[in-house]
């Protein structure tokens, strides 16, 4: 490990956000708002240099300090976390953009919220801290910056919704990182490591292996609001700020999926069964069904939305049972795990730039009509042409036509499943698709419809609608660098790797 | 692959460029508008043109693109999706005008016309697609390009009309997806004319490859109407005159028809086909929605349903001509997706006409029309000669090779079935006719739109006359090097060579 290139990119990369974020906490409001935006182009384009440098040099490391682990902190790039901290950027710039707008916009009406950018700065610090990160401790320190900061923007509008939801939210976070750490304790106590190298090679297969792995996959099922842990997303996403709700959707859930996915593949191999992979998958499924029927039913644009992320995430955890192979199947032997990687990573992105479209739209709509209900956008196509284009684009990236990003996760999805024979899995992707076809047409229908009744249409600045019209299109352009991304992430180690169980039976059954 | 031009990305940018231009227009610049438009037909006809003279030449244009490991974006041209591609360039340059002339005056016709165009990009996609998943690109994404033109006029029944339309595209867009994903699993990816793959597997995945052929079938169905499939088809008949147009003849039916003669001759290839007899109950369901779609016509006062039930009738032909093997079913087949086109567009644009100018939509309001709009109607009539099957029109010919055919390949109970399909067209048919020119009009009427001298509009006379004189002249130069009879039949008998 110590042969990788070093780089001061990765320390950087978590460095800069908290130093801007913390040189903001000295302005006041208008000041505050420039250092903070100023502070998130700066983060993004040295994400971007970053990510060129891994396409050049291959993984980074820094340690932290000088000092080796497991004394110190290693924090490593390479391109499985490049490509998610490029993502991270690439959203995360844009949705600063429209942030800076829309409080601009609002500031007369006291709507400036200017503590939105130390916030989002310290959560960004956590993302790209927990990307880098190579042991279980940090993870745990940045899914608490993560989880805090995250919920803390959640009420920033200070709305009784907004609270109540931030309640329940701050309530599942905790539980879901308290079960975590326990996990974590655990392995500690067996182990005597927190290296998730030396984890994957130390570990025995054993009760006490399983129950961690039990409860880490429940914590950060959780955190992940996977089905049936999925309550207190909706309402958190719902009632939170446009800009805010763009950020928890696209980029907060993604880190606990991540640390799943390496968790899984690269630690706890030894305790994994068949049967553990089915169950997670048989959680997406249901997830999947469960939350676009949900969006279906929805009143309220924001709820549309966000009860289709509960959805949308269903999709990655189906890619868990194609990666945890059947007894007897190698890893070299199991030729479509590439596919259901690509599957995972796009259908990530796809959703990260698709739904914060989307919820840029919505935050529009509220600001034009001050409120989202369904009922009421009539005529929207006439009056707001870009923003239907927005999320007509953004719609159908969800529901996976071609040829847009969710359709490249959809396509690679339905390819693994079929390659590894677990056909059973094909209709809840293609009901997913329906249904999300369903909410999404329920809400454009209504946009070509005339007006109703007569409704003011208060004026929105045009380049919020740009930002939320770029995001979208953003969905459509990452399918066509994708022979190169998939060519790239397969020089990541962990990249297309599968659990090779041993036999039926080999841990109790339950994950 | 063969050598990389850019020319077919060409064809499809000029449309697809107009059509995002024109969405950055604001809604009063139409004179910008209308020559963006103009300008993109035109380069499209030319472009087509060009490439088609090259082709003849003996020239091969493709172009591919790699999006991911075995998943190509692939165009190349090849006859008969050349064939497809004129097809709708031709009936797009002619079908603008008449919506510039039909949709003057109106609301939101940079939405109009931004997605007009990229639903012909959608169509000229479909036919220069050079796999199965670039098909299946284009094929969704005229799903959605057509969508905000049913849904166009905006009133409730518009909207519900779009909504049916979509249960059913999005639906079929499902089931051809799961056929297209698993036929990539079990053969790898499939580009047209490539029929060795397939072949290969014959013996070893009967069952699989049965039921992605049907799945894959009823996923091309739903755009092509195939009973029971074809329900969303009478229903849009609200979207207004173009689109209409669009739907029935240039893009969206003639989609699932071309789809369904590459899926059976360039995916799977006749002989596999034959083998697995696939194509018996194709042919049984493309003959049924034959005489079903003439018996419903029969009972529709709504002069544009009428129309739409002719088209799911009309459209079977191919279907049927694919099912059967043979050099010349096959010719009728591929022959009759121009002929058909260039007929029933006429049709539509002398409805759109009568409507626009009179008011006139029910079949029993049609009394003396024929007098007051002489070359409207004179143009429908040709069309409805040649959809009855009468010489020398378009129709004729189609029907023609599909009997002959059909007796060649020892299915005699298609002539039955054709016969009786001319029966009930004529049945009809005629009595539009017979009102048409030969009863009195009930009462005077004052067109609704400024009409100088001439019966209407001018730029919604010049399209229905162009193509009434092409079905025309389609039927009556059959013969001639060049006719679209002559190169279908020069594309049969390559596919049979195959």
């Amino acid at each position: 490990m110590t042969d990788l290139p070093t780089s001061p990119l990765p320390a950087l990369l978590v460095g800069l956000p908290i130093l801007m974020a913390t040189l903001s906490l000295f302005f006041r409001t208008r000041g505050k708002a420039l250092v903070g935006l100023v502070g998130c182009l700066l983060t993004a384009g040295l994400s971007f240099i970053a990510f060129a440098e891994v396409t050049r040099r291959g993984t980074l490391i820094h340690i932290l300090g000088g000092w080796d682990p497991p004394l110190g902190i290693l924090l490593r790039m390479d391109p499985l976390a490049a490509v998610f901290i490029g993502m991270t950027a690439a959203v995360g710039a844009f949705i600063s953009l429209y942030a800076w707008w829309y409080f601009r916009a609002q500031e007369s009406t006291g709507g400036a919220f200017p503590l939105f950018w130390p916030l989002w700065l310290f959560l960004w610090a956590g993302l790209n801290g927990l990307f880098l990160s190579n042991d279980l401790f940090n993870l745990f320190v940045t899914i608490e910056v993560i989880g805090i900061s995250a919920v803390a923007l959640a009420v920033l509008s200070g709305k009784v919704a907004a609270l109540f939801a931030g309640l329940r939210y701050l309530l599942a976070a905790i539980a879901g990182s308290m079960a975590y750490l326990f996990g974590v304790a655990l392995l500690y106590g067996s182990t005597g490591t927190l290296d998730i190298g030396l984890l994957g090679q130390a570990l025995e297969p054993g009760p006490a292996t399983t129950f961690a792995l039990l409860v880490i996959t429940l914590g950060l099922m959780i955190k992940t609001a996977s089905f049936p842990f999925h309550f207190w997303l909706p309402p958190a996403h719902s009632s939170a700020l446009a800009p805010v709700s763009a950020l928890l959707s696209a980029l907060v859930v993604k880190g606990t999926f991540y640390i799943l996915l390496r968790l899984w593949t690269e630690v706890f191999g030894v305790s994994l069964t068949f049967a553990a992979g089915q169950l997670i998958g048989l959680a997406g499924a249901a997830a999947v069904i469960w939350g676009s029927w949900q969006a279906f039913m929805q009143t309220n644009l924001k709820l549309v939305v966000a009860h289709s992320s509960v959805a949308q995430l269903g999709y990655l955890l189906m890619i868990f049972p194609l990666l945890v192979l059947a007894p007897g199947v190698t890893a070299g032997s199991a030729d479509w795990l590439s596919s259901a990687w690509t599957a995972g990573v796009y259908q990530v992105m796809a959703h990260a730039f698709a739904k914060s479209s989307f919820f840029l739209s919505a935050g529009i709509i509220i600001m034009a009509l001050g409120h989202d209900r369904i009922e009421s956008l009539r005529d929207l196509a006439t009056r707001m042409p870009m923003t239907v284009m927005a999320m007509g684009l953004a719609g159908v990236s969800l529901i996976g036509l071609p040829p847009s990003g969710g359709f490249m996760a959809k396509w690679m999805l339905l390819k693994g499943i079929f390659l590894s024979g677990q056909w059973w899995w094909a209709p809840a992707v293609l009901a997913g698709s329906m249904l999300a076809a369903g909410y999404v047409f329920r809400i454009l229908r209504l946009a070509f419809a005339p007006a109703a009744e007569k409704q003011t249409w208060r004026p929105v600045p045009v380049a919020l609608q740009l930002v939320a019209l770029l995001l979208a299109l953003a969905s459509f352009l990452i399918v066509f660098p994708a022979d190169y991304l998939v060519q790239f992430l397969e020089s990541s180690k962990i990249f297309g790797s599968g659990v090779e169980t041993i036999v039926e039976g080999g841990g109790d059954g339950n994950y | 692959m063969e050598t990389t031009s850019i020319l077919p990305l060409l064809i499809l940018g000029s449309s697809f460029i107009p059509g995002i231009l024109i969405l950055t227009l604001r809604e009063d610049q139409s004179a910008l508008r209308s020559f963006l438009n103009l300008f993109g037909a035109v380069a499209k006809v030319s472009l087509v043109a060009w490439v088609f003279a090259g082709t003849m030449r003996g020239e091969e244009y493709a172009f591919l693109f790699r999006l991911a490991p075995e998943l190509s974006f692939s165009l190349r041209v090849d006859q008969l999706g050349l064939f497809f591609a004129s097809l709708s360039s031709v009936l797009w340059l002619v079908t603008t005008l008449y919506a510039i002339g039909y949709l003057e005056g109106g609301k939101n016709r940079r939405r109009f016309f931004a997605f007009f165009s990229f639903c012909v990009t959608a169509a000229t996609g479909i036919a220069l697609s050079g796999n199965v998943i670039t098909f299946f690109i284009f094929y969704e994404f005229l799903t959605l390009s057509t969508y905000p033109l049913v849904v166009h006029s905006g009133t409730d029944h518009a909207v519900n009309a779009g909504r049916t339309y979509l249960w059913y595209t999005i639906g079929g867009g499902t089931v051809l997806f799961l056929g297209v994903v698993g036929l990539h699993v079990l053969a790898g990816p499939i580009y047209f004319g490539q029929t060795e793959m397939i072949a290969s597997l014959v013996s070893e995945h009967p069952t699989q490859l049965t039921i992605l052929f049907f799945l894959m079938l009823a996923g091309l169905g739903v755009k092509a109407a195939i009973f029971p499939l074809h329900g969303w088809l009478p229903i849009s008949m609200v979207a207004p005159a173009p689109v209409s147009a669009l739907l029935h003849a240039v893009a969206v039916v003639k989609a699932g028809a071309f789809g369904i003669i590459r899926l059976v001759y360039d995916v799977y290839g006749i002989d596999a086909a034959g083998q697995m007899n696939l194509l018996t109950p194709l042919a049984i369901l493309a003959a049924f929605t034959i005489l079903y779609g003439s018996v419903q016509a029969l009972f529709q006062d709504d002069f544009k349903k009428r129309l739409a039930f002719s088209t799911v009738s009309q459209l079977s032909y191919i279907g049927l001509g694919a099912a059967i093997v043979g050099v010349l079913s096959t010719t009728g087949a591929i022959v009759h997706l121009v002929h058909q086109g260039i007929m029933k567009i006429t049709m539509f644009f002398a409805a759109g006409n009568v409507a626009e100018t009179y008011g006139y939509k029910k079949i029993s309001e049609l009394n003396g029309i024929g007098r007051r709009m002489p070359l409207t109607m004179g143009a429908f009539t040709i069309a409805v000669f040649g959809m009855i099957g009468l010489p020398p029109i378009a129709g004729f010919i189609s029907k023609w090779y599909l009997g002959l055919g059909a007796v060649e390949a020892g299915s005699h109970w298609v002539v039955l079935v054709l016969l009786g399909s001319s029966a009930l067209n004529a049945a009809y048919f005629l009595p539009i006719l017979y009102r048409a020119w030969f009863c009195e009009p009930d009462h005077e009427a004052v067109p609704r739109r400024r009409t100088g001298r001439l019966e209407t509009q001018v730029l919604l006379l010049i399209p229905v006359v162009i193509t009434g004189l092409l079905s025309l002249a389609a039927g009556v130069f059959a013969a001639m090097a060049g006719s679209p009879l002559s190169i279908a039949r020069e594309i049969a008998e390559r596919l049979y060579l195959l």
